[in-house]
């Protein structure tokens, strides 16, 4: 199994808990909203960590490349680190058009993410770290979310 | 006007979008895409000017003037564009598609550029075989191959849903190029059943691709409608509409020979399947784009208005059902002519919303920009 494959099943797994909030605060089902809403939160904050401090330090200690494409994706994390608390802010105010306002951008956002990294840093992170224990660490951070 | 549709609509907005998709997408860099973009767009628009009032005045000389626009600009691009999708260590259909795409242009172009000094110097060519095989380029080898390769992507981004079948996407891009190549291939042969023969598989390949589209959007996760969801669902319509009626066509020439079902396909390709695809990918992207550009201006997230704020949803979806009106309207004239006026009208109404709603997006984007720069100045 390729290091990186817990990390894109996960992006599904994220997708689908992104479309049950967006629909639930859409309809105005703020109790189904807040609870979907928290759980993504705490599956992109964890995908987001395992990232920074498991695949990209080793990506780069293996390569040296340190200013490159895991500098790009550290700096998108931060940018929907920021949508996803205009999110919490809008539920909190139980403005459906903010929500929907962020969650539309948020989507965009990690969803050209993905694109990239799994089109291009994933293999990359494949090639280079194929020989180390990434992968089971990975697995075993998703799974304890 | 079919060219104004093409180049002036459609081929603007599909190299615009492919300096967007190449990064994304296959991790492709095209060389120095500012000037790129710069030197492309004044030709284009410049050519497609020339061209539309040579065939319209019947004028030879701008017939010539515009060859060279096209052939500098398109063949500048297609460079540009070839080496950051040749030299990609990226894989996959979709840069296959987009690869097998730009070869598709490139056909195109030439083949144009070809026919137009052919009608300005009334040289001796087949002009009806070569407007049929550069049709068939321009709108198969190239847009809809652009096109379904860039959907591979942004149908399951956008909307959520499976991932298209690998079968479809191992298949399709080849299958289309190898249709479009043996279309050509009526420059050579003069043969009644050949035509017939490339253009029922053609047909079902179309009907197969945007099948499997409409699926996908019914299965999808995300249950929001938007005018995005909703235009590609009204191009796939149009898809299978022209694909079934074409088989009609084909398959019984007392249709066939009638003179108005090519402009009811026409109808269909280029407003139908295009300007409704094109509409829906543009009222997501440059929203996005406008997001993109003010966060990196260095304000606080919070003071960057998020994409919604950019075009109103209630202008994005009123347009949307006025150009499904206009089409409606469009097929209808094929058949009755006493509504043709009325058909142009809407139609010219529609494009024109869709450009004041793009208008107003760049408005909305400047204003954000000098509110985002002043609190800067403040603080």
């Amino acid at each position: 199994m390729p290091v990186t494959d817990p990390l894109f099943q996960h992006h599904k797994h994220c997708d689908e808990i992104f479309a049950s909030a967006e629909e639930a605060c859409a309809n105005g089902d703020w109790t189904e909203g807040d609870e979907a809403f928290a759980r993504l939160f705490n599956q992109l904050e964890t995908h987001f960590t395992s990232e920074e401090e498991v695949l990209f330090p080793a990506f780069e200690s293996e390569t040296g490349m340190t200013s490159g494409p895991t500098e790009v994706m550290r700096g998108e994390h931060r940018q929907m680190r920021d949508l996803l608390a205009q999110m919490k802010d809008a539920l909190a105010a139980r403005d459906s058009d903010a929500f929907g306002g962020a969650a539309e951008t948020l989507l965009i956002l990690m969803q050209q993410h993905n694109m990239k990294e799994e089109n291009i840093l994933y293999p990359m992170c494949d090639n280079a770290l194929g020989a180390t224990s990434v992968g089971a660490t990975l697995v075993e951070r998703l799974k304890a979310s | 006007m079919t060219h104004l549709i093409a180049l002036g609509f459609m081929l603007q907005g599909m190299c615009g979008a492919l300096f967007q998709f190449i990064p994304v997408a296959v991790g492709g860099n095209v060389w120095r895409p500012k000037l790129v973009a710069n030197t492309v767009q004044p030709l284009l628009l410049l050519g497609t000017l020339l061209l539309v009032a040579g065939l319209s005045y019947s004028r030879p000389e701008l017939l010539s003037a515009a060859v060279p626009m096209f052939l500098l600009g398109l063949g500048g691009f297609v460079v540009a564009v070839a080496m950051a999708l040749w030299r990609t260590p990226a894989t996959g259909m979709t840069l296959w598609a987009m690869r097998m795409a730009i070869g598709g242009l490139a056909m195109t172009v030439l083949l144009g550029s070809l026919l137009a000094e052919a009608v300005a110097h009334g040289l001796s060519l087949p002009i009806i075989e070569l407007t049929n095989v550069h049709l068939a380029w321009g709108m198969g080898g190239w847009a809809l191959m652009l096109l379904a390769g860039v959907s591979y992507h942004v149908v399951p981004m956008f909307q959520l849903t499976k991932p298209y079948p690998d079968w479809l996407t191992r298949w399709f891009g080849p299958a289309l190029l190898l249709l479009v190549i043996a279309w050509s291939s009526q420059l050579f042969f003069d043969s009644t059943w050949l035509p017939v023969a490339i253009a029922i598989p053609l047909l079902v390949i179309l009907s197969v691709y945007a099948g499997a589209t409409l699926w996908l959007q019914y299965t999808r996760r995300r249950k929001i409608h938007d005018a995005t969801s909703l235009y590609f669902r009204v191009a796939m319509l149009s898809m299978l509409t022209f694909s079934f009626s074409g088989a009609v066509f084909f398959l019984f020439p007392t249709f066939g020979v009638d003179p108005r079902f090519a402009v009811w396909l026409g109808v269909l390709a280029f407003a139908g399947v295009f300007v409704s695809a094109i509409s829906g990918m543009m009222y997501k992207i440059v929203p996005f784009l406008n997001w993109l550009h003010l966060q990196r201006l260095g304000a606080p997230m919070s003071a960057v208005p998020n994409m919604k704020k950019m075009i109103p949803a209630e202008a994005m979806t009123g347009q949307l059902r006025l150009h499904v009106l206009a089409l409606c309207l469009l097929l209808a004239a094929v058949w009755q002519p006493n509504l043709a006026r009325l058909a142009g009208v809407a139609f010219a109404a529609s494009c024109a919303w869709l450009g004041w709603n793009l208008i107003g997006a760049i408005r909305n984007y400047q204003k954000f920009r000098d509110q985002i720069r002043a609190n800067a100045l403040h603080h």
